[in-house]
């Protein structure tokens, strides 16, 4: 028993980890392989209503516990990290409504996310602004009850699938980060002048869908823009303090199946006439992957606690469980794929597979020097 | 940043203690010109606090292991040695006592050491038996209502000034011929070395305990007996989050000073490591919380093996590493003897070498996983 977990994060954690196991894992070789984004990994986690997680009841979700959700997605990123970035996303693309949306936005966009009728995305970055988002191009420009979106984003997530989109643009290109506003694209694959262009190619997550947006005089009613013109620079770092422990619980789940899968091989491979686990070399290097896991997940659960307890210390502890879950992630997978050997580094076993894809949690959602810049400015301004 | 857990009084006397008696006296604590171990555990007794551990109804402050590792980290940020001398005190020193001893034992001593008015002892290790605790020789012969204990035991922390020691003695073979003592230092035949020259915890007495035809009554026995291996374990398994709370209170220490002098280097317009400092308050973050993991294991009655080594090793590791980048951020003036980072890049050493090496950490944790 976790003791940091209450009853209903225990049941939910086993039931995830179930179906993660039972019909996730077979697929995963698949998903990467062909690349393909896997629309029945989506039609499961409806079926077993996996996408309420991110969400309050009030709008059709669960708890809205971060530490629930987050340890969902370590379920899922321990045998599939292209799967668990799915649940990651729905609930990324939703926190600007929640951390920003009226009432009536929220009532009317936040149920169809929580059932997964619709798929969401968050569209901050572009080709020239990655961590310096407060450089972006991309224009949103007043005609009465409208704005008019144009420009191009770039790395999105889902942002060849998605539904509801957060776009975040300058209403005043004479400012950085005061000059950003959001807004909820809906039925976004459909609207004129949208087009997703997926990006093909990549090292991991390969199943998931990574697409360039270009939005070209794209129209969105004003009552879909989030807070006040000026505020989207603000409610884009908001969400990313809400995000980031997801993105560590994947990195924390996708290291916790390399480990699992190591020591299975470590206990099973005979050399020299015993099981490789027998010497200290291997053994060493199996405790010092389980205690950088723990770390990361001790992180990963606190940063997610903080935010259930709505403390103000979160962006710092969100940006702390970031770097030591993704760093956690590269590190030990490399030293999985090592147990393995030459098998390691074959695909038909998962270890190098999981490697790749620990790659992508030290990029995305700010790069891991991103996060040391936000943790040292902490310190040094105290 | 650290978000404070446990008892909001405790945590007040906590910190009013640590202002007051551990502050004044950790330099001189540092050079090991510092107060006794006894007397450092005296003045936490008069704040109620030798006994954290102890239920009120022996003397103590009844608090939770929660409690327990909040006041080793706060008093191992300000000064390392008072922090070992406590945390031994009450953890490996207290407990055994607490959980394995029976009522005549438990009025017998455990109001002294809660009060502060005696001091402690820890005794497993021997020379030639330091990680390999069924290599133990000294031994104990039963003589009547009393055993006889004859040999020595090494790196004892507080040897020479704690007034009751617990102590591994073999009574018959291997790890199943093990019994525990509590043995008094005023008992004839007891006595100790002179305390080690150390390379850190300069304020910490370690040395030798010799048991020279020492008798102990059998009411001292700790336990039934061949049951003190268990003991032991039992001990260094809750002893692990105390010495990871010190690891991460030094390192908490050397981050404080290598903030200051980043925010220095910064105000005269010099570059600051922002890299190494986020990685310093990353692994001191997760450090922490790992303790509090084992802790509140701990304080659920859970069985803390594994994650007691898995939080000692990480978090040992991690006020080692953590305070040599203090003496990198903070040079050159961390060149100094007595410099916050040089103090703390010295004591740190010690925390992966004692209650079980890191390498030995690293064998428990592995036979968890890869074990049958």
């Amino acid at each position: 028993m976790d003791v940091r977990l209450n009853d209903e994060q225990t049941m939910i954690r086993d039931t995830v980890r179930d179906i993660a196991r039972e019909r996730i894992a077979p697929r995963a070789a698949e998903i990467d392989g062909t690349g393909d984004f896997p629309w029945d990994v989506v039609d499961l986690f409806r079926k077993h209503d996996l996408f309420a997680l991110p969400f309050p009841p009030e709008y059709g979700g669960l708890s809205g516990s971060a530490l629930t959700l987050n340890v969902a997605i370590e379920e899922l990123a321990k045998v599939c990290a292209t799967s668990a970035l799915i649940l990651v996303v729905q609930g990324l693309g939703g926190y600007p409504l929640m951390i920003a949306g009226t009432e009536e936005q929220k009532a009317r966009l936040l149920p169809e996310l929580a059932s997964g009728a619709k798929l969401s995305a968050y569209a901050l970055s572009e080709p020239g602004a990655g961590s310096d988002p407060a450089g972006m191009q991309t224009r949103a420009e007043r005609h009465g009850d409208e704005y008019v979106i144009t420009g191009s984003k770039l790395w999105i997530t889902a942002g060849g699938v998605a539904d509801t989109i957060t776009v975040f643009a300058k209403t005043d290109p004479n400012e950085r980060a005061k000059g950003v506003s959001a807004f909820v694209l809906e039925d976004a694959q459909h609207l004129k002048g949208f087009a997703a262009n997926t990006i093909h190619g990549k090292l991991g997550i390969r199943g998931s869908n990574t697409a360039e947006l270009q939005l070209d005089e794209v129209v969105v009613p004003a009552a879909n823009r989030l807070g006040e013109e000026g505020d989207g620079f603000r409610i884009a770092m908001r969400v990313l303090d809400r995000s980031r422990p997801g993105v560590a619980a994947q990195a924390l789940g996708i290291a916790q199946g390399a480990l699992d899968y190591a020591v299975g091989y470590a206990k099973e491979r005979k050399q020299f006439g015993k099981a490789i686990a027998e010497f200290q070399g291997i053994q060493f290097m199996v405790a010092d992957m389980e205690a950088q896991t723990a770390a990361a997940r001790a992180m990963v659960y606190w940063a997610s606690q903080l935010i259930d307890d709505k403390s103000s210390d979160v962006g710092h502890f969100a940006a702390i469980a970031k770097l030591l879950a993704a760093d956690t992630a590269m590190k030990v997978t490399t030293d999985a794929v090592q147990i393995l050997g030459g098998y390691g580094y074959v695909n038909e076993y998962p270890v190098e597979r999981m490697m790749r894809d620990a790659k992508i949690t030290q990029i995305y959602e700010g790069t891991s020097q991103i996060q040391r810049i936000v943790i040292a400015r902490d310190l040094l301004r105290g | 940043m650290s978000t404070d857990i446990g008892d909001r009084e405790l945590g007040g006397r906590i910190a009013g203690f640590v202002d007051d008696a551990i502050v004044p006296v950790a330099a001189a604590m540092a050079r090991g010109e510092g107060p006794t171990p006894k007397r450092i555990v005296e003045a936490a007794g008069e704040a109620g606090l030798a006994g954290i551990l102890t239920p009120e109804r022996f003397g103590g402050a009844g608090g939770t292991h929660g409690d327990f590792i909040r006041f080793v980290e706060t008093v191992a940020r300000v000064d390392a040695s008072c922090a070992v001398i406590l945390d031994v005190h009450l953890s490996v020193g207290t407990e055994p006592l607490l959980v394995f001893g029976n009522d005549d034992q438990k009025s017998r001593y455990l109001g002294k050491l809660a009060r502060g008015e005696w001091l402690a002892g820890f005794a497993l290790t021997e020379a030639g038996g330091g990680s390999d605790a069924v290599a133990m020789r000294t031994h104990a012969t039963r003589e009547g209502d009393a055993y006889v204990l004859d040999g020595a035991k090494a790196f004892i922390t507080g040897a020479g000034d704690a007034d009751l020691y617990i102590v591994m003695a073999r009574t018959g073979e291997g790890a199943h011929g093990v019994s525990a003592f509590l043995v008094e230092s005023a008992w004839p035949g007891v006595s100790a070395g002179t305390p080690l020259r150390k390379m850190g915890l300069h304020g910490s007495w370690t040395g030798e305990l010799v048991l020279d035809g020492v008798r102990v009554p059998a009411a001292n026995r700790l336990g039934v007996e061949g049951t003190g291996f268990t003991v032991a374990m039992s001990a260094l398994d809750s002893g692990r989050v105390g010495i990871s709370a010190q690891a991460v209170g030094i390192a908490q220490g050397a981050l404080d000073a290598a903030v200051v002098s980043s925010r220095h280097r910064r105000d005269a317009g010099l570059d600051v490591d922002a890299i190494a400092l986020a990685d310093m308050e990353a692994r001191t973050a997760a450090a922490r919380q790992l303790t509090r993991y084992a802790a509140a294991l701990v304080d659920a009655g859970q069985r803390v093996t594994l994650d007691a080594a898995i939080a000692k090793l990480y978090a040992t590791d991690t006020c080692v590493a953590v305070a040599q980048s203090a003496v990198d951020l903070c040079a050159p003036e961390s060149a100094l003897d007595d410099h916050p980072a040089a103090v703390r890049f010295r004591d740190a050493k010690a925390c992966q070498i004692y209650e079980g090496t890191n390498q030995i950490q690293r064998v428990v944790i592995a036979r968890h996983l890869l074990g049958d």
